[in-house]
C-alpha cells in the first residue's frame, strides 16, 4: 500500500509538473512530412531541421522526415490532412508552391485553410540562367542578348528551350509570366527535379532554366553556367549574388516571383501544441547551421508566424490564382 | 593524378573509427537490403539526422557503408524467396531462386556476391581514375539519349522470354498501363485515378514486385500442398571455395555485365535497366540459352554485375554534377548540403579530402562488405533448411512490412496482396512476369523521355537520329528489335539451319 501510494505521487508531481508550466511536449516520434521527394530542395530544409533540432537536443523526441511524393506532392497533404488525436499533435508538414498550384491544376480537395499555419522559415529565389558553353558559340552575357535571341528564334524550329521542374508549377507559371511581360514564346521542357534541369542547361539539352540559386551554385562556381537576373524586387544581398541584376533591372519588366518554405500543421492542431512547433522552429532559425544553409543557397530569410504568415499565404494565393488564370493552368 | 590523391584518401578511410563506421553500416545495410520495401534510400534518410555531429567524411562513409551493405543484402531474398529487395534484383530471381529451389543457395548467394564486388571494383576503379571525364560524358546525355538507351533495354530483352508472344504482349502492356497510372509530369494532370485518391500516387514498382513474385510464389507452393519440407544444404564455408572454381569460366559475362552496369549507372535509374540488359545479353550469347530460367549461375552473375556496377557509378553524377544517380544518391546529396558541403563540379577542388576519403572508402567498403557477406553465405542459405510452414508465415510479414515502408501506406499492403494473386494466375495461365516488371519500371522514363525529346524537336521523331549518340543507340536497339527475325535467315545464308529458333 505504502509503495504504491508513494508512486502514485510521484507519478502524479512527474504529470503535474509539465503541465503546470503549460507547456505541451511530444511524447513520441515527429513526423515530418515532404510532399516532395527525396534530394529536392523541400526535403534538404527538412533534414536539415530535424538534424539540427537532432544536435542541440530541442526537442524530446526526434523528427523523422517521410516523403510523400505522390501526385505532386498531393499524397502528402491529403495524409495529413486526415490526421486526428494524438497522431494530428505528432504531425507537421513542410510545404512548397505545390500548396496552392497542385488543388488549382487538378481539383484535389486541399487548401492550405485546411491546415495549421506554424511557420514561414524562408522564401526561395529563382533565377534565370542560360550556358557558357553553348555549340553554336553564343555567348549571352546580358539577359537583353539572351531575350533578343528568344525573340529572333520564335515560331521556327529552334524555339529557345525552357526547362523547369513539373508542369503547372512554379517553373512554368514563372517561364509564363516572363512570356506574357516581354511577347515571347519558349518551349517549356518540364523535368523531374531541379538539379536535373540545371544539369540539361549544362548539357546544352535547352537554352535556359528558372532554377532556384541553390540547385545551380556549383555549375555557376565551376564557370558552365550564367545567371542572368533575379526574379525578385531587390538583388539577393548576399556573397556574388550581389552582382546579378534583377529582371527589372534588366530587362524593364515586372517579373517577380518568391517560392515558400513554411511549415503547416493537421486540422485544427490545439494552440499549445502549435505554439512548441514555433517555438522549436524559432530556435532552429538561430543556429549557425541554419543561417549558413541560408547563405549558401540564397534563400531569403524570412522568419514569420501567426497573422503575419497567415496574411502573406492568402496573397499569395490569390497570385497563384491570377497567374495561373493568366497562363491557362487552371482545371477547368 | 589519381594514386596520389588515392593514397591521401586511404589515409582518411582507414582510421580505426572510418573502419569500424564502415563495419556498422554495412551491417546495417544488410539488414535493410534484406527487409524487401525499406530499401537503401530509406535507411540512409532515417540514418541521415544522425550523421550530423559527425565530420563530413565519416559521415558519408557511413552512408555509403550502408548502401553498399543494402546492394549485397538485396540478392538475398532474390535468391532465397524469390522476393527481390530493390529493382535491380528482379532479374537476379530469375534462376537464383531456381537454384536455391536445387539446393544450391549456397553457390548462388556467392556467386551473387562475388559478382556485385567485381562490378564494384570495377566502377571504382573508373571512378578514380576518370571520373572528371565521365562526368563530361554523362551531359551529353539529355533525354533523346536517355530515351534511346530505355529503347535499347527493351529490344534487348524482345524475344529472349521464348513461348507465347503474344502473352508476353499482353504482359508488357499491362505493365505500361499500370505505369501511367498517377500523375503525368509533362503536363501535371492525374491519369487513370477515376476520382480515387488512394491511386494518385500510382502503383509503386517494389510494392507489385514484393506481390507479383514473393506472394505469387508462396500462393503457388501453398497449392503444392506444403510438401516443401527445407531444403538440405551444407552449413559450410567450402561451398565459397567450390563456387569461385567454376566463376572463372563466366569471366566474359563479368567484363559484360560491369560495362554495363557502369555505363547504364551513371545516369539516374540506370541500375535496373543494366540488370535486365545484363541479364538478356548473357542469355543471348549463352551456349546454352535453354538453361537460362532454370538454376544457371551465369543467369545470377550477369545481373549482379551490372546492379553493383550502376549502384556504385550512381555516385558519379552526385560528387561531379550534383545530380543523384539514384534515390539513395539523392538522400545521401541532401546529406552533403547540411554538412555544409555543394555537390556538384566543384567538389573536387573545395573538398578533395572529403571526395578522396569517399572515393577510398568505396574500395575498403565493398571489400569488408563482401567479405562479411560472404561468411555468412552458409547461415543465410540454411534458412531454407526451416520448414516452409514456419517460414511462410514469416515470409508473408516481411512483405507486408516492406510493402508498408514503401510509403508508410496501408494500402500498399493490400495492393501486394492483388499483385500476389495476379502473379499466381499469370504463373497459372503461363504468362510470363518479367516484360511486366520491365514495363511498369521503364514505361514511365520511357515515356518522360520520349516526350521531353518531342517537346524539345517540336513533335519531329528526327531527334533520336540526327543526334550522333542518341542515333547510334537507337540503330543498335532498332537491330536488336530485328534480331529474332533476321538471325533464322542469317543461320539458313551460312548453311546451318539446325541452330535456328533457339532463342
Amino acid at each position: 500500500m505504502k509503495l504504491e501510494a508513494v508512486l502514485a505521487i510521484v507519478l502524479m508531481l512527474l504529470i503535474a509538473v509539465p503541465a503546470s508550466a503549460a507547456a505541451w511536449e511530444p511524447t513520441k516520434p515527429i513526423e515530418f512530412v515532404v510532399p516532395a521527394g527525396t534530394g529536392g530542395g523541400a526535403d534538404q530544409m527538412a533534414r536539415l531541421i530535424a538534424g539540427i533540432a537532432e544536435k542541440h537536443k530541442f526537442s524530446p523526441r526526434p523528427l523523422l522526415v517521410i516523403n510523400k511524393a505522390g501526385a505532386a506532392g498531393a499524397e502528402g497533404f491529403i495524409d495529413v490532412k486526415g490526421r486526428k488525436g494524438d497522431a494530428r499533435d505528432h504531425t507537421i508538414i513542410i510545404t512548397l508552391s505545390n500548396l496552392f498550384t497542385t488543388p488549382l491544376h487538378n481539383n484535389l480537395p486541399f487548401n492550405w485553410r485546411d491546415y495549421t499555419p506554424i511557420a514561414r522559415l524562408a522564401l526561395d529565389q529563382f533565377i534565370l540562367w542560360v550556358s557558357t558553353t553553348r555549340p553554336d558559340k553564343k555567348d549571352f552575357k546580358t539577359a537583353k542578348e539572351y531575350i533578343a535571341a528568344v525573340k529572333e528564334q520564335m515560331g521556327k524550329p529552334e524555339q529557345m528551350k525552357m526547362a523547369g521542374t513539373g508542369s503547372a508549377q512554379e517553373d512554368q507559371i514563372l517561364t509564363i509570366q516572363l512570356e506574357q511581360a516581354l511577347g515571347l514564346k519558349f518551349t517549356y521542357v518540364p523535368f523531374r527535379g531541379g538539379g536535373e534541369v540545371c544539369v540539361n542547361l549544362v548539357g546544352n539539352h535547352v537554352d535556359s532554366t528558372v532554377n532556384n540559386p541553390i540547385e545551380c551554385v556549383s555549375h555557376w562556381r565551376a564557370g558552365r553556367v550564367r545567371p542572368l537576373a533575379v526574379f525578385d524586387t531587390a538583388r539577393i544581398p548576399v556573397g556574388e549574388w550581389k552582382d546579378i541584376p534583377t529582371v527589372k533591372e534588366a530587362l524593364g519588366a515586372d517579373v517577380s516571383y518568391l517560392m515558400l518554405r513554411g511549415i503547416f500543421g493537421p486540422p485544427s492542431m490545439p494552440k499549445e501544441v502549435a505554439a512548441w512547433y514555433v517555438a522549436l522552429l524559432q530556435k532552429v532559425s538561430e543556429t549557425p547551421e541554419w543561417k549558413k544553409y541560408m547563405d549558401d543557397g540564397a534563400l531569403k530569410p524570412a522568419f514569420a508566424t501567426g497573422l503575419e504568415y497567415v496574411k502573406w499565404v492568402e496573397e499569395n494565393e490569390t497570385l497563384h490564382k491570377e497567374l495561373m488564370a493568366k497562363g491557362g493552368l487552371l482545371k477547368k | 593524378m589519381g594514386l596520389e590523391n588515392l593514397f591521401h584518401g586511404f589515409q582518411i578511410a582507414v582510421t580505426p573509427f572510418n573502419l569500424f563506421i564502415t563495419v556498422l553500416g554495412i551491417t546495417l545495410g544488410t539488414i535493410i537490403g534484406v527487409l524487401p520495401g525499406l530499401g537503401g534510400a530509406n535507411g540512409v534518410a532515417i540514418l541521415l539526422p544522425l550523421t550530423f555531429t559527425m565530420p563530413p567524411t565519416s559521415a558519408i562513409i557511413l552512408l555509403t557503408s550502408l548502401y553498399w551493405g543494402a546492394l549485397f543484402g538485396g540478392a538475398i531474398t532474390s535468391v532465397l524467396f524469390n522476393i527481390p529487395g530493390e529493382p535491380w534484383s528482379v532479374a537476379t530471381t530469375f534462376d537464383g531462386y531456381p537454384l536455391a529451389r536445387q539446393g544450391q543457395g549456397g553457390q548462388a548467394l556467392t556467386a551473387a556476391f562475388t559478382s556485385s564486388f567485381v562490378g564494384a571494383l570495377f566502377s571504382i576503379v573508373l571512378i578514380t581514375f576518370f571520373a572528371p571525364l565521365l562526368a563530361e560524358i554523362a551531359l551529353r546525355f539529355g533525354p533523346p539519349e536517355f530515351f534511346a538507351i530505355q529503347l535499347l533495354t527493351f529490344s534487348s530483352f524482345i524475344g529472349l522470354g521464348g513461348g507465347d508472344p503474344l502473352k508476353s504482349l499482353v504482359s508488357i502492356v499491362l505493365g505500361f498501363i499500370l505505369a501511367a497510372v498517377g500523375l503525368d509530369i509533362v503536363t501535371g494532370q492525374l491519369r487513370m485515378t477515376f476520382g480515387f485518391v488512394d491511386l494518385m500516387k500510382g502503383f509503386d514498382f517494389i510494392v507489385a514486385v514484393i506481390g507479383l513474385f514473393g506472394i505469387g510464389e508462396i500462393l503457388l507452393s501453398v497449392e503444392e500442398g506444403l510438401s516443401f519440407k527445407g531444403i538440405r544444404t551444407s552449413m559450410n564455408l567450402r561451398v565459397v571455395l567450390d563456387t569461385w572454381k567454376v566463376l572463372p569460366r563466366y569471366a566474359r559475362t563479368f567484363v559484360r555485365g560491369a560495362f554495363i552496369g557502369f555505363w547504364m549507372g551513371f545516369k539516374p535509374g540506370g541500375a535496373t535497366p543494366a540488370s535486365f540488359m545484363s541479364y538478356a545479353f548473357a542469355k543471348r550469347f549463352s551456349k546454352h540459352p535453354e538453361r537460362f530460367g532454370k538454376g544457371e549461375i551465369e543467369g545470377v552473375v550477369a545481373p549482379e554485375t551490372a546492379a553493383h556496377a550502376a549502384g556504385v557509378a550512381a555516385m558519379l553524377p552526385m560528387i561531379t554534377l550534383g545530380i543523384p544517380g539514384s534515390p539513395t544518391a539523392a538522400v545521401m546529396m541532401g546529406g552533403l548540403i547540411i554538412w555544409g558541403l555543394q555537390p556538384g563540379p566543384m567538389l573536387f577542388k573545395d573538398n578533395p579530402d572529403f571526395v578522396w576519403g569517399l572515393i577510398a572508402s568505396m574500395y575498403t567498403g565493398n571489400l569488408i562488405g563482401v567479405l562479411m557477406v560472404l561468411a555468412f553465405v552458409p547461415f543465410f542459405a540454411s534458412i531454407l533448411r526451416i520448414p516452409f510452414a514456419i517460414l511462410t508465415p514469416l515470409i508473408v510479414v516481411i512483405c507486408a512490412i516492406g510493402s508498408y515502408a514503401v510509403h508508410n501506406s496501408m494500402i500498399d499492403i493490400w495492393y501486394m496482396v492483388i499483385f500476389g494473386v495476379v502473379g499466381y494466375v499469370f504463373k497459372k495461365l503461363d504468362y510470363p512476369l518479367a516484360p511486366l516488371v520491365l514495363a511498369l519500371v521503364l514505361g514511365d522514363l520511357a515515356e518522360n523521355a520520349l516526350r521531353q525529346s518531342l517537346i524539345m524537336s517540336q513533335g519531329s521523331l528526327a531527334i533520336f537520329v540526327t543526334r550522333p549518340i542518341a542515333g547510334a543507340i537507337t540503330a543498335v536497339a532498332l537491330l536488336f528489335f530485328a534480331l529474332p527475325v533476321l538471325t533464322p535467315w542469317w543461320r539458313r545464308l551460312r548453311g546451318n539451319p539446325t541452330v535456328a529458333h533457339e532463342t
